[in-house]
This record gives C-alpha cells, structure tokens and sequence, in this order.
C-alpha cells in the first residue's frame, strides 16, 4: 500500500492560507499543568497537549479534528504483504528547533527515528533506565512485544519489522508516545551530564517552541520558524493553566482567555446565550460504563447482569448527569462513530418487571447485597459519580438488589478494582486511536480480564477470537463484520451497563478561527489564530 | 530569656520527628503506589511494575525506606518529584513565594481592618456599629471560601470589570522569574505598567484569603479591648488626664494586642490551609495546588518533604511569636 502525500500538501497549503490570520497571542484557559515535556514517560492528555501537539511530530499525523490519518513526518510507506513490515520514507529538509539551548547541526533523519523507538524498546540503551517509572504508554499498548525490531535503511527510510500483523499500527504511530525526538540533542546531553533537561527543556520538530513553563500558571510557546509546513497563525501560543472549570469560563467571558477547555454540561447553555463567544461541540470517542465483575458470585449468571440492566433507568440517568443533548445513550462497548458500530443492537429498555423475573430464574435471594465502586469528584466521563450511584442503588432496589456504595478516591478505587474487590464500578475509557481495537482490547480480552484492567473480569471464547482476528486483518470491511460480530455477543452477554457516549465541548470567543475539536480528547492549536 | 528559647528549641526536634515518621506513614497507608497512579486503567504489567518500584526504590522494607529519608534529609537532599524528576527544593521555592505573597497580602488586609474593626467596636460598644461588625464578621467566618471567591469573581471581575479573574499577572506579560514574587520581579523587570498590573490581580485572591482571619481578628481585638478597658491602669490612666487617643493606643491597644498576637501566629496555619482553595479559584500557583496534585500522584518525596516544609515554617513563625509573646509579657519567660 502506498499512500502519497497529497493530503499533506493540502494541510500545508490550509496552514499557509491561515497564517495570514494575524499574529495576536492566543491565550488557552486549560485545565491541569503538564508534568513535564518528554511525553514517552507519560500517559495523561494535558501533559499530551503541552508537549506532543505543540513542540514534537510523530511520523504519521491526525488530521486536526479528525481520526483520520495522513503522513507527518513519514512521506510515505509500504507495508509488505503478511503485514509484519512497514517501511517508511522520511520527510527531507525538516528541521529540529534551534533555541539558546540546542542548536542542531543536521535535518532529521532515520538515526532519530530509530533512537525513539530504540530507547523505549531496548533495555540496553543508554537512555531506557533513565526514566524512573519506563515506559507506560508504549508497554501498555504491548509494544514491546509487537515491534521485532525498528532498521535505519538509509538516511532517510526506516524499517520496523512486528511480531504478528496489527492492524492499527499505523494510526498508533500518530500517537504522542511514538514522538521523534533529536537524537544529536539526546548524544550532547548524555555527554554533559544534563539528561535531566530532556523534560524540561525539550527539542521537537512541532510548529511550536517552549518558551517559559511557570507550574500551576502558565505554559508559553513561540512559533517554530523553521517549521517544514511554514509558519502557523499564532505568533505566541500561551497555556493559562486555570483549574476550576467555573474560573475557566469566567476568564473567557473577561476575554483574559480566547479558548476554555472542556466547560461544564451546565455551562453550556450560558455560554451559548453570550453574543462573544461560541461553542464547539463533537461526539468523543468515550465510553462511560458499570463495569459488573463477572467472577463473583450471581454476576457470572449472563441473566443476572441483563436483569440489571434492564431494572436501570438509563434515560433517566443520562438526562440528570449530562443534560439534554450532551451525551448519547450507550450501546456497545465503543462509540457509534467508530467502524464496525453495530448498528441494529438496541440499549436494552427500561423493565423492571422482567428483570425480577430473570432474577428469580437465577434464583438471586431477595435483598442480595452487591458492592458498587465510585471515585470521589467528577470526570468527563462520569460528571457525579455519588449521584449516578445513588441512582443506580434506588433502581436496584425496586428489583430486591441492595447496592452498598463505597466511593472512594481515584487511586484506591483503580487498585481495588484491578484487584477485582468489587461487584460493579463506575468506569470510563476515552480510545487513543480511533480504532475500535482499542477499547475491546484493554477493556474486555481475556489477557486484560487476567491482568485486571478488564474491569468486568469478563472472557468470552467468541467475542475473543472476533476481536482477535480483526486486529490482524487490515481488510475494512472484513474488520467491521467481525467487530460487528464482537458486539452481538457483547449484548447478549451485558458484561458492562454501556451508560453513555459523552459529547466534548470547547468553548472560545467568537474572533478565534481555525480550531478543531478532536474526538481523541488532544488539542492542537497548529491551525488555531486570533482574528 | 535564654533557657525560656532554649525549652523552646528542645520541643522542636521531637515535633520534627514526629512530623517526618507522620508523612511518612500516612502517605503509604493509602492504598495505591505512584505507578499505579501513573497507570491510571491501563494495564500495569507485573514486571514492568517490580523494576519501576526498584528504581524508585519502593521496593525495599518500609523501615528502610524510613532510614534512607531520614539519612538524605541529614545531607539536606530532599529528593526529586517522581512525576516531574524536578527536585522537591526546586518546586517548592519556585511555587513557595506565590504562597506567601498572597498570605502576606491577606494578613495585611485582615491584620489592619481587623484590628481597626475590633477596636472601633470596642470603645462603641452595644453600637449598632459594633453590632455591624459582630455580625459581618460571624458571617465572614462561615463562609465558604470557594463560593465567596466565585461570587467576588463574577461581581468585581465579570459584571463590573475593576479586577481581572485569576492568575498572578495579564499573560501578555512576560516576566522572567528572579525572586518568585511577582510585585517585585515586575519591579526588576522593564514592562511598564507590569507592577500595578500584578497588584491588580493580588486584590481578589488577598481579600477571600484574608476574610476569615479578618473575622477571627476583629473579634479577638474587640473582646481582648474591652478587658483591658476595664482595668484599673486604663481607668487611672483616664483619671490623669491623658488624651482619649493615648489612652486606647497606648495603655490599651499595646495590652489588648498580647492574644491578638497570638491569633496572628495561629492564622498562619489557617492562611496556608485557606491558600489551597484560595490558589485554586484564582489559579494562582502556589503550593496548596502543588500539595494536593502530589497526594493524588502517590509522589512520596513531595508529599514527605513539602508537608515538613510547610510544617517547619508554622514552627517557626509560631516560634518566633512565642518569643515575641516573652518579650511582651515577661510573666510568660518565668512559668515553668
């Protein structure tokens, strides 16, 4: 498969059209501070945002807004047959960015391809030890185990060889843990001593270059002007690091702020009713979930858990959670706007009538007690958990299932529930990829089912080799049947309560163009000017 | 005077250790380790987990890992944030100074319309003055920190527009951090107009800080000046012929001051455990945020030491008021 670079070529003639916006300061209201800025040793979406959409490149790209993906700094590739080999041609001419602390002497070529890769993957190379807890994006994506081994060709074509084929190979390489970083800057500050300054004063070849970083305050970025797309709209690009989402808004509507991140579901309607400001609003790629542990007793009955969903009033829930119009009733374990979404499952209705009846059936005593898990404080995901537990108990409880509730903060919940203490708990997964592999996977494959991510501790033979098999093939068509397949059993089976599919929103002043809300929860400001 | 400091000292080395064993102890009774944390619902394999728990050097028996803390706080190394791999020094002195400015700007503000309030209510008592200040200061002391600042915020900041929202400086500012504390790097640094700026932004956070040891203040000054009114000095020095004036300042104010002072000391602590909501509000990056952020990581080092930081200067502050305290009443340096 060869794929050309013409799409590339319109991002750039997009950018280039852009640029002429204006050279205002676009000042972003986020939400946390980045813990640092060498992102392969980290796993959130803030630091993401801080470092791997600003300052590094990967060698494929998303488009903006988009799962799609288009070449970055790869200008092409070829997959060999059986899928195992993917051999990448390199973009010539781009440039890592020159700063009072780095001056690179050379373009970026396959050595730093290579070094990115091999660093994570090679216990013997001088920088793997270096981070203090490895590596835990790429070894939770298993990619220590699929990639054989990654081969400099010549200066400008790389080689990676996999274990076994993997279908969403090449969008997990438009993932920030597969960043390029400079490999002559890594050589000059192992040889001074100074490895430490890799996270804090990084060196990518992104549009944007760090200026300042102040904790808790404010994250500051000049354009790049060597970048290889040219020169993006906003001359200065400054993170306002504002915690409170209540403040965040405040600042907006003060104009102190031109982009607020992820407002409250409450706020939304305030914001749109203000003539200065707009709101962007798109379907994520969330999933907001009960997971039930199908280990314990009653739960492993495939009658039990349908009984519970049908006795939950998921309108009900949704309607006070999330509000009108701000969330999609779940069906399945992934998100309709993903392939393969199987379009005729049905949420199961409200009945509460019939799910005393399947309780009987499996001979469930009236006033079973089952534990249910709740973290403590809000997520996109699940904006209440004590209310939407409270919820659940008084439906249960209309059925003679008793819920003790235990919330508790979110370290202890997630150890508790790997370690499978719990009958039901409140979880969230928002996917990496846009592939639907990477919900099914780490949520519900028997290997994550041992390893206790798979919260429902659930396996099933069939749904396992469905899933199994369409990781392998690349076959769109082929793939989509059989997750389609994945998730009949899935309905049949109910391991999880699907709750919902939460929307993303962004809300901004009215005189910002060019921002794209990705459904991947990442915001890249590339495209992004102030009018 | 010196064996009363010299009791003083001997009481801070038992606290000290008994502060360090505390942190020590409570942070590793919460279930989760900072790999986990790190994690999150990811999968965390066995493996990959034993060798970061080495490196971290998590691994080793409790006792150990006590003895290795107390061993390097010896040498003075208070370690590196496992999350940032910044060292807990560095961070602490870079977000510190935010802390204390805003806590000094409180306590100005709660110390003056305190203590003015207090002495006011006094003298007019059973006024419908002194009432309005009982009152409001009640009030204020109930308050929720985090709903007073937002309504404070929308008032000021959004309706009327006289302060700006949050943070300690405008964005389009670029001051280079010399000092940490931004009313004097504006003042080093060459923008005009950076320094009213900054102060512009200290009013709102100084003021929700500042209420509760307003409230507490005011009412401590008013109860405390209304004892000493009564005694027989204030009475003989009225009786002598000395100005009104003269005598609420001098022969009462100086007397009524020795709890009042007290309070200030004790206010510290509350200033510090007020900063975190206060910080949080009005992003303003200080090191309650930093503390919280750190329990939540599991980051051990900065949980340990930033809580015996904080916790040596309430000490210290406290100490220092004690000796004050002996210095203002000598019948304190003598009690055994």
């Amino acid at each position: 498969m060869k794929l050309l670079s013409l799409r590339a070529s319109i991002a750039i003639a997009l950018l280039s059209a852009a640029a002429t916006v204006s050279a205002k300061p676009l000042v972003v209201c986020t939400e946390a501070s980045p813990e640092g800025f060498d992102i392969v040793q980290y796993t959130t979406a803030v630091t993401a945002d801080a470092s791997a959409e600003t300052i590094l490149e990967r060698l494929v790209a998303f488009t903006p807004g988009t799962t799609d993906t288009v070449p970055g700094l790869a200008e092409s590739w070829d997959i060999s047959e059986d899928g195992l080999t993917y051999t990448f041609k390199l973009r010539q001419g781009v440039k890592f960015q020159t700063t009072d602390y780095f001056k690179p002497t050379r373009d970026m070529n396959a050595d730093d391809v290579v070094w990115s890769f091999q660093r994570q993957l090679d216990p013997k190379h001088p920088w793997h030890a270096l981070s203090l807890v490895g590596y835990p994006y790429f070894e939770s994506m298993g990619f220590q185990d699929l990639i054989k081994s990654v081969e400099k060709v010549d200066d400008h074509t790389v080689k990676f060889i996999l274990s076994r084929p993997e279908s969403p190979f090449l969008r997990d390489l438009a993932m920030p843990f597969t960043s390029i970083y400079s490999a002559e800057y890594a050589d000059q500050l192992l040889k001074s001593k100074k490895t430490a300054e890799f996270n804090s004063k990084p060196i990518g070849t992104g549009p944007f270059i760090l200026t300042r970083y102040a904790k808790d305050a404010q994250v500051r970025y000049k354009a790049n002007p060597d970048y290889w797309k040219g020169k993006v709209p906003s001359e200065t690009l400054i993170f306002a690091i504002t915690l409170d989402n209540n403040t965040r808004l405040q600042k907006l509507k003060a104009n102190e702020c031109q982009v607020a991140l992820y407002p409250k579901p409450d706020d939304i309607a305030n914001i749109k009713a203000d003539p200065n400001l707009k709101i962007d609003e798109m379907e994520s790629m969330m999933t907001s979930y009960v997971a039930i542990n199908t280990s314990h007793k009653y739960l492993s009955d495939a009658r039990v858990r349908q009984a519970i969903n049908l006795a939950f009033d998921k309108k009900s829930y949704i309607r006070a959670l999330f509000g009108e119009g701000k969330a999609t009733e779940g069906v399945g374990p992934y998100p309709p706007t993903m392939i393969g979404y199987d379009t005729d499952s049905q949420s199961p209705a409200y009945d509460p009538e019939k799910a005393r009846a399947l309780l009987k059936d499996a001979g469930v005593p009236d006033g079973q007690v089952f534990t249910l898990f709740a973290r403590n404080g809000g997520a996109v995901t699940n904006p209440n958990p004590m209310v939407g537990a409270q919820m659940l108990q008084s439906d249960l409880a209309k059925v003679g299932i008793k819920i003790d509730i235990r919330i508790m903060e979110w370290g202890e919940m997630l150890k508790r529930a790997k370690n499978g203490e719990h009958d039901m708990v409140f979880a969230g997964w928002a996917g990496d990829n846009g592939d639907p592999d990477n919900f099914l996977t780490p949520n519900l494959s028997c290997d994550a089912a041992k390893n206790g991510e798979n919260y429902a501790r659930w396996c099933n033979k069939a749904f396992e080799e469905a899933i199994t098999k369409a990781r392998e093939i690349t076959e769109p068509t082929e793939r989509a049947a059989l997750y389609k397949q994945a998730q009949q059993v899935f309905n049949q089976e109910q391991p999880w309560i699907t709750l919902a599919y939460p929307k993303l929103f962004v809300a901004m002043r009215k005189n910002v163009e060019g921002f794209h809300i990705s459904p991947l929860t990442n915001n890249n400001f590339t495209t992004t000017g102030v009018k | 005077m010196f064996s009363f400091i010299a009791r003083r000292v001997g009481l801070l080395i038992p606290t000290f250790f008994g502060i360090t064993l505390l942190t020590f102890a409570l942070i590793r009774l919460i279930p989760g380790d900072p790999v986990e944390v790190m994690m999150g619902e990811r999968r965390v394999d066995p493996e990959m987990h034993a060798q970061a728990m080495e490196r971290l050097g998590l691994n080793k028996p409790l006792y150990a890992q006590y003895i290795d803390y107390i061993g390097k706080l010896a040498q003075g190394d208070l370690g590196e944030s496992l999350r940032t791999r910044t060292s807990v020094w560095t961070e602490f002195t870079s977000l510190f100074p935010a802390t204390l400015e805003l806590s000094l700007a409180a306590l100005i503000f709660a110390g003056v319309l305190g203590l003015l309030a207090g002495v006011i209510a006094a003298l007019k008592r059973g006024s419908l003055f002194d009432h309005g200040v009982m009152g409001i200061s009640l009030a204020g002391y109930s308050m929720p920190i985090f709903w007073w600042g937002l309504i404070l915020i929308m008032f000021f900041s959004v309706s009327l527009g006289w302060t700006p929202v949050s943070g300690r400086i405008d964005l389009l500012y670029d001051i280079p951090p010399v000092t940490g504390f931004m009313l004097i790097d504006t003042l080093l640094s060459d923008e005009p107009g950076a320094f009213l700026d900054a102060l512009h932004h200290l009013i709102l956070p100084a003021i929700v800080l500042g209420t509760i040891p307003l409230a507490v203040i005011a009412r401590m000054t008013r109860s405390s000046m209304l004892e000493v009114l009564r005694e027989d000095y204030v009475r003989t020095a009225r009786a002598k012929g000395l100005s009104p004036a003269r005598v609420v300042f001098v022969h009462g104010l100086r007397n009524a001051l020795i709890p009042v002072l007290t309070v200030f000391g004790l206010q510290v602590g509350t200033l510090l455990a007020g900063a975190v909501l206060t910080e949080t509000i009005f992003s303003w990056p200080g090191i309650g945020k930093w503390l919280i952020e750190a329990i939540g990581a599991r980051d051990y080092p900065v949980v340990q030491n930033g809580i015996l930081l904080i916790a040596c200067l309430v000490i210290l502050v406290n100490f220092v008021v004690d000796i004050l305290y002996g210095f203002a009443n000598p019948r304190i340096r003598h009690q055994r």
